[in-house]
């Protein structure tokens, strides 16, 4: 029995440690990238199209950029933008789901109407025609991506409330006259926190994935900005000529952040999900 | 059959609503755009030399000076008499437009859907049945990987792999250039579609394999299969014939309520294998503003999305009784 304890406590700490190394990368790719700004923009002609080595990690491109510079400034774009917008679109899921839920049935097929309108349209499409609405550019893309993504979260939040509307203890707390918002607020959100914290964690790969593509469709960030979209539409003219190294590293580091947010998100999952968290 | 007929007629009726929604907001954004379709389209150099007359008749033609209202009034009861009104960027009727690209995009669309599906099934499957052995890990490691990379980098990465260094399919677009449209083989057409089908197969399995692999292992600790075992019954004829058939409907139902992955997979696809299909144009729409054809080209999407979820809720109905009376009920 004390062996087994002891395991239990192994696992916990091992996946608490992971979730602060994680952090702790992504926090450091973030701050490398604000610091590595100024350097990602730097031309120098005399080093132009440079095959990676020592010096240029990643190589460099046709203006004589260092692309490791532009890789970690454009992931750290990536990953401030996908904390803005995941945090947005969660908020927006929350508040949508709960009140479909408390609201009544007409605010509720409202709700349901909305969310099956916006999960109708392609994700690519209305991030597309959001960012169009609002001028593309950096705006454009953060309210794309925010505006877009809540669906289906606010599905998951809104069938998990209706459930837990018919809990004995809420319909208990119903009976002895607390009121629906008090009910909502002090009996039914605590209850949902974890899913709400992994689904918020579960955002920032998809924000992340839609932010590159739409940039690199031409409707995000302009062609100034160091982003990871608008490097690899870039690479795409020299690919035939064989400069492979403008697309294989940025695109794997984009891919290494995304896996360690999904990562990150299904850890805190299995720490806060009770069925699994004596794993 | 009568309540089946009823649910099915709720359903196209929440159907053609959701899409006349669809409709609206898509103007209504379109209508928001700050940028001005005659600076992107033809150019603030050559706005200036032309005349008020010429600036008047081309804010005409891409509709600046009527009011939303009365243009989507106005498109809304061209569309009810069948016709879509003209591209701006392409000036061909867009139902034309739409017809042409959606059959190149078709096949490419059809082709990974059934490809991603049947793999995504039998990755599926073989995870759940070797639960936490090494081909579950293999499977379920592809999965996670393949869900965090974008699908337009994949599609360079294989169009670096194939085209450019082994040189074996070709780099870009559905027929060889420079060559005559009657000349174009059928042959042709498929050695430019492998690459970018290829890519929206192997990026749309991972959703469908996981789900099937959850389900695959609750069939396998069921109690039927419990009594299979204890008949004697091979695992493989367990797998096959308890295990596939009860997963593979749902796994059926979840392709096609996946619909809308694909084609927003394709839009990226499309565009870095100058594919031209549906989702190619649908970019040079959106980046010429010209409304008519990005307002068309997104409700023919949707239009195809609701009639996957349509399909689904009604698979979902014959597999599950429970849900086919609850259905008609409310």
């Amino acid at each position: 029995m004390k062996n087994m304890t002891q395991t239990e406590t192994n696992q916990r700490r091992r996946t608490v440690f992971f979730l602060i190394v994680a952090v702790m990368i992504l926090a450091a790719v973030t701050a490398a990238g604000i610091l590595t700004e100024g350097c990602a923009v730097e031309t120098d002609f005399s080093r132009r199209n440079l095959s990676p080595s020592l010096q240029h990690l990643f190589g460099t491109d046709w203006m004589g950029r260092d692309m490791l510079a532009r890789t970690l400034s454009g992931l750290s774009l990536s990953i401030r933008i996908g904390i803005l917008t995941a945090a947005v679109s969660a908020a927006a899921a929350l508040l949508l789901g709960t009140a479909s839920v408390v609201l009544g049935r007409k605010a509720d097929a409202v709700i349901s109407w909305c969310i099956d309108l916006v999960m109708g349209i392609p994700h690519i499409l209305l991030v597309m025609l959001i960012s169009l609405a609002c001028g593309r550019g950096f705006t454009g893309v953060v309210a794309g991506v925010a505006l877009s993504h809540w669906p289906s979260l606010a599905r998951v939040i809104r069938g998990e409330l209706i459930q837990l509307r018919q809990a004995p203890y809420i319909l208990v707390a119903e009976r002895m006259g607390v009121s629906k918002l008090q009910n909502v607020r002090r009996h039914m959100l605590p209850h949902l926190l974890p899913q709400f914290l992994t689904g918020l964690i579960l955002l920032f790969p998809h924000a992340i994935l839609h932010e590159s593509s739409v940039t690199f469709l031409g409707f995000g960030l302009s062609s100034e900005q160091p982003a990871i979209g608008v490097i690899l539409s870039e690479s795409m003219q020299y690919l035939t000529t064989g400069k492979w190294w403008l697309a294989l590293f940025p695109g794997l580091a984009l891919v290494l952040v995304v896996a360690l947010f999904a990562l990150l998100g299904e850890r805190v999952r299995r720490l806060l999900d009770p069925s699994s968290a004596h794993e | 059959m009568k309540h089946r007929l009823q649910f099915t007629g709720k359903k196209l009726i929440r159907m053609a609503l959701l899409l006349l929604g669809v409709s609206i907001v898509t103007f209504l954004l379109m209508c928001a755009s700050p940028l001005d379709p005659l600076q992107t389209n033809v150019g603030q150099a050559a706005l200036g030399t032309m005349s008020p007359e010429q600036i008047a008749k081309l804010e005409a033609y891409w509709g600046v000076d009527t009011p939303p209202l009365t243009r989507y009034l106005g498109w809304l009861s061209d569309v009810l008499k069948g016709d879509f009104g003209t591209s701006l960027l392409y000036r061909q009727p867009v139902i034309s437009v739409i017809g042409q690209r959606l059959v190149s995009s078709f096949w490419l669309l059809l082709s990974a859907w059934v490809i991603s599906g049947v793999l995504g099934l039998a990755m599926g499957v073989i995870a759940g049945a070797f639960r936490g052995r090494w081909p579950d890990r293999l499977i379920r490691g592809y999965c996670f990987l393949i869900s965090s990379t974008p699908s337009f980098w994949l599609a360079i990465l294989l169009l670096l792999i194939f085209a450019v260094w082994l040189g074996w399919l070709p780099i870009g677009l559905s027929v060889p250039a420079g060559m005559d449209a009657a000349a174009v083989t059928a042959a042709d057409r498929l050695r430019h579609a492998i690459l970018p089908a290829l890519t929206l197969s192997i990026t749309g399995v991972a959703n469908i394999a996981l789900h099937t692999r959850e389900k695959m292992i609750d069939v396998l600790e069921s109690d039927y299969v419990l009594f299979a075992r204890a008949r004697g019954e091979s695992e493989i004829s367990i797998i096959l014939r308890h295990g596939l058939r009860n997963v593979a409907l749902p796994a059926l139902t979840l392709q096609f309520a996946s619909v809308s992955e694909i084609i927003g997979g394709s839009v990226l696809v499309e565009q870095v294998f100058s594919y031209p299909g549906l989702g190619q144009a649908a970019v040079t729409a959106g980046l010429g503003s010209d409304l008519p054809l990005l307002l068309g080209i997104t409700v023919v999407t949707a239009a195809i999305v609701f009639a996957g979820n349509l399909i689904a809720d009604l698979l979902y109905g014959v597999i599950d009784p429970k849900i086919r009376k609850g259905a008609s009920r409310g």
